[in-house]
C-alpha cells in the first residue's frame, strides 16, 4: 500500500488518541459539561473506513462520536468548543459530546439514542440513489446498538433498495456493562447479513490497513450500485463506557490482552520494523499532532459561551 | 421515621413488592449483576433475587416493553426500567397501543398489570437526547396511569401502589431527585393514586408543581415568605388519576394559580390543569393564571442555555410577582 496513504492514517489514529485524552483530560478539571464517551482504543475503526471515503460521502455517528467525526475531516477546534459547551462549538453549544456535526464534511451527525442512526444512513443511501450520484453512506454503530429494531428494519430496506450503505459494527464487546455474549448467541454481528441477503464481513478492528481494505469492497460494491455490506470491526474500548465508569465487569486479562493490540502501537511497530517510516518522521508527526490538539484545547477554552437566550433560536427554519 | 434517598426509596419498593408477590419481576438494560442500573435503583438486587426475576435486556426498548405487556397479560407482574425517559419513544406503540388499549380493546378480558419506571428531566447537561420531560404524552393516552414522585416518601409510598395496580403505569422519575433525602416511615405504607399532597400551605398563590419543580416551587416559596407573601405549593403526584378536587379547592382559598412543570410549556401538564381550573374555579381567579415551563424547544447541552430553558426559583418568583 501507499506509503503516505498508511502514514496518514497513522496520523490521524493519533490525532483522535490525543484528541481523547485532551477530552478526559479537560474533563477533570470540569470544562466538559455532562459526560463523555471516548474512543480511545478504537481509533482503526473510523480511520480505516473514512479513508475510504470521499468529501461528499456520508458518515452516521454515535453517542461514542468524536473518532468518527475527526477521522471523516471535522475540524478539531470546532469539535472542541462544542464539547466544552461554546458557541464557536460546530453546533453553537446545542449538542455538545454526543452531538457532534459537520453537514459540510458529510458528518451527518451523532445521534445518542443507540441504534437510530441506522435507518438514517438508510435514507442518506436512498438520496444517493435518488439523485444518481456515486456518493456512499456509512453508518457507524456499536454491538449494544445491534440489538435494536432500527438494525433489523433499516439494513433490510437498504438491502432490498441496493443502496450504496456500509453499515459499519464497532463491536467493542460491551454495551455499557453487558457483554455481547449475555445479549446474543450468534458470535458475530456480520453474522446476520445473511437474514438480509447481503454480505458481511467480521474483521480485526484494531488493524487499520484490514479496517481499510474490507471498507475498500464495501465502498467499491456501494458506488457500483450493488447494495448494501455489514462490516463488523472487532475491537475494545480503552476506558469504561463513560466518565466515571470504572469498567470493573472486564477482566483484567482481557483488558490487558487488548490493550497490548492498541490499534496505534501496533501500526507504529509495523511501520519501523518495515522501515517505510523512521522515528525520526513519526517523534515530528506526534509533535505536530500534539500542537494541533493543544491548539483546539486552547482554540475552545477561549470561546465564549452563548448567550441564554440563543436558547431559543433554530428551533424551526 | 428514617431518612433515605429517592434512590433508596424506590429501591426499597422494588424489595417489598417482590417479596410480598413472586409475580413480580424486573427487566431493563444494565439492571442486573453487572451494572445495577444507570442510577443505581436496582443496587444489588440481581445478586439478591437472581437473574431471572431481574432480568438484563439487550438495547431493545420495544421489546423490553412488549415482553412485559405479554408478561402481564398472562399472569406476572413486571417492572420494566426505561433507562432514559427519551428511549421511551421506542417503545411508543407498545405504550399507547398495546399497554394502554388491551384492557378496554378486548372487552375487559384482560388486566396490563405492568409498570414503566423511566427518569426523566434536564439539569445535567446531557443535551437534547437525554433530557426531556414526556409526562404530558401518557396523560394523553386514555388507559394509563401516570405518576411522577418528587420525594422519597412518595416515592417509595407510589411504586408500591403502582405495581399492585392493574393497570399500566408510566412511573415518572427524575434524575436529579435520585440523591435527595426525605423521610419515610419505618412501617410498611403506600400511597393512593389520585391523592395531591399539600408540600407547604400557604393563602396567597397556589404553585402547583411536580417532580424536581416541586423542590423548586417550595424554595421559591421560601424566598417570597419574606415578601410576606403566602405561597401554597400543591403536588399532585399522580398526573393520572389528577386530584383535581386539591387543586381546585386550593385556587379558591389563594385566588391564584401558577403551574410550575418541565416540559414543553405547549399542550403540557401545566396546560391541562389551568383548564380544569379555568372550567372549575374561574370565578375565584383573581389575576390570569401563569404556566412556568420548558419554553417549547429541545433541550439544549451548553450549561448557560440548559439553564435558560429549565424552570427554577427564579423563574417561579418572577411568575408570582407577575400576578399578584
Ligand atoms: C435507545 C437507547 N437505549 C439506551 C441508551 C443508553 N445507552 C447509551 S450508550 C449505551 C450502550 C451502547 O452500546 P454499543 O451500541 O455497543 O456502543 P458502545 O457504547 O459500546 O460504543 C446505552 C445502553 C441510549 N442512549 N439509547
Ligand atoms: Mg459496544
Amino acid at each position: 500500500m501507499d506509503t503516505e496513504k498508511v502514514a496518514e492514517m497513522y496520523r490521524k489514529m493519533l490525532e483522535i488518541r490525543l484528541f481523547e485524552e485532551k477530552v478526559f483530560e479537560l474533563y477533570g478539571q470540569n470544562l466538559v459539561p455532562g459526560t463523555i464517551h471516548l474512543y480511545a482504543g478504537e481509533e482503526a475503526v473510523a480511520v480505516g473506513v473514512c479513508s475510504n471515503l470521499r468529501k461528499d460521502d456520508y458518515i452516521v455517528s454515535t453517542h461514542r462520536g468524536h473518532g468518527h467525526c475527526i477521522a471523516k475531516g471535522a475540524n478539531l477546534d470546532k469539535t472542541m468548543a462544542e464539547i466544552l459547551g461554546r458557541r464557536t462549538g460546530y453546533c453553537g453549544g446545542k449538542g455538545g459530546s454526543m452531538h457532534i456535526a459537520d453537514f459540510s464534511i458529510g458528518v451527518l451527525g451523532a445521534t445518542a439514542v443507540v441504534g437510530a442512526g441506522i435507518p438514517i444512513a438508510t435514507g442518506a443511501g436512498l438520496s444517493i440513489k435518488l439523485r444518481g450520484t456515486d456518493q456512499v453512506a456509512v453508518c457507524f454503530f456499536g454491538d449494544g446498538a445491534s440489538n435494536q429494531g432500527t438494525f433489523h428494519e433499516g439494513i433490510n430496506l437498504a438491502a432490498i433498495w441496493k443502496l450504496p450503505v456500509i453499515f459499519v459494527c464497532e463491536n467493542n464487546l460491551y454495551a455499557m456493562g453487558t457483554r455481547q455474549t449475555q445479549v446474543m448467541l450468534t458470535k458475530n454481528v456480520a453474522e446476520r447479513a445473511c437474514a438480509y441477503g447481503i454480505p458481511g464481513v467480521t474483521i480485526d478492528g484494531n488493524d487499520v490497513l484490514a479496517v481499510f481494505q474490507a471498507t475498500k469492497e464495501a465502498v467499491l460494491r456501494a458506488r457500483r450500485g450493488e447494495g448494501p455490506t455489514l462490516v463488523e470491526c472487532k475491537t475494545y474500548r480503552h476506558k469504561g463506557h463513560s466518565r466515571f465508569d470504572p469498567a470493573t465487569y472486564r477482566p483484567k486479562e482481557e483488558v490487558e490482552e487488548w490493550l497490548s493490540k492498541d490499534p496505534i502501537t501496533r501500526l507504529k511497530r509495523q511501520l519501523l520494523q518495515e522501515g517505510t517510516i523512521s522515528n525520526a518522521v513519526l517523534a515530528e508527526m506526534e509533535k505536530e499532532v500534539t500542537e494541533s490538539v493543544e491548539a483546539a484545547a486552547q482554540f475552545a477554552k477561549k470561546s465564549s459561551f452563548p448567550l441564554p437566550g440563543t436558547a431559543l433560536e433554530g428551533v424551526y427554519v | 421515621m428514617r431518612e433515605i434517598t429517592y434512590r433508596d426509596a424506590l429501591r426499597e419498593a422494588l424489595i417489598e413488592e417482590m417479596q410480598r408477590d413472586k409475580t413480580v419481576f424486573l427487566l431493563g438494560e444494565d439492571i442486573g449483576l453487572y451494572w445495577e442500573g444507570a442510577f443505581k435503583v436496582t443496587k444489588e438486587l440481581a445478586k439478591r433475587f437472581g437473574v431471572e426475576r431481574v432480568r438484563d435486556t439487550p438495547i431493545s426498548e420495544s421489546a423490553i416493553v412488549g415482553a412485559a405487556v405479554g408478561a402481564a397479560i398472562t399472569g406476572m407482574r413486571p417492572v420494566a426500567e426505561i433507562m432514559f425517559g427519551d428511549l421511551v419513544t421506542l417503545a411508543m406503540d407498545q405504550i399507547v397501543n398495546q399497554a394502554a388499549k388491551i384492557h378496554y380493546m378486548f372487552g375487559g378480558q384482560a388486566n396490563v398489570p405492568l409498570v414503566i419506571r423511566t427518569p426523566f428531566g434536564g439539569g445535567v447537561n446531557i443535551a437534547a437526547h437525554h433530557s426531556q420531560s414526556l409526562e404530558a404524552w401518557f396523560m394523553h393516552t386514555p388507559g394509563l396511569y401516570v405518576a411522577t414522585p418528587s420525594t422519597p416518601y412518595d416515592a417509595k409510598g407510589l411504586l408500591k401502589t403502582a405495581i399492585r395496580n392493574d393497570n399500566p403505569v408510566v412511573f415518572c422519575e427524575h434524575k436529579l431527585l435520585y440523591p435527595i433525602k426525605g423521610l419515610i416511615p419505618e412501617e410498611e405504607f403506600t400511597i393512593p393514586f389520585g391523592s395531591a399532597d399539600i408540600k407547604r400551605e400557604g393563602a396567597d398563590v397556589t404553585i402547583v408543581a411536580t417532580m424536581f419543580m416541586v423542590h423548586e416551587a417550595l424554595k421559591a416559596a421560601e424566598t417570597l415568605e419574606k415578601d410576606n407573601l403566602s405561597v401554597e405549593v400543591v403536588d399532585p403526584r399522580t398526573l393520572i388519576p389528577l386530584d383535581k378536587e386539591a387543586i381546585v379547592s386550593s385556587v379558591k382559598k389563594t385566588g391564584h394559580l401558577i403551574v410550575v412543570t418541565e416540559d414543553c410549556k405547549t399542550a403540557g401538564v401545566g396546560a391541562e390543569i389551568a383548564a380544569i381550573v379555568a372550567e372549575e374555579a374561574i370565578d375565584y381567579l383573581d389575576a390570569p393564571i401563569r404556566r412556568v415551563a420548558e419554553p417549547d424547544t429541545p433541550i439544549p447541552f451548553s450549561p448557560t442555555l440548559e439553564k435558560f430553558v429549565i424552570p427554577n426559583e427564579e423563574s417561579i418568583i418572577k411568575a408570582v410577582k407577575e400576578i399578584v
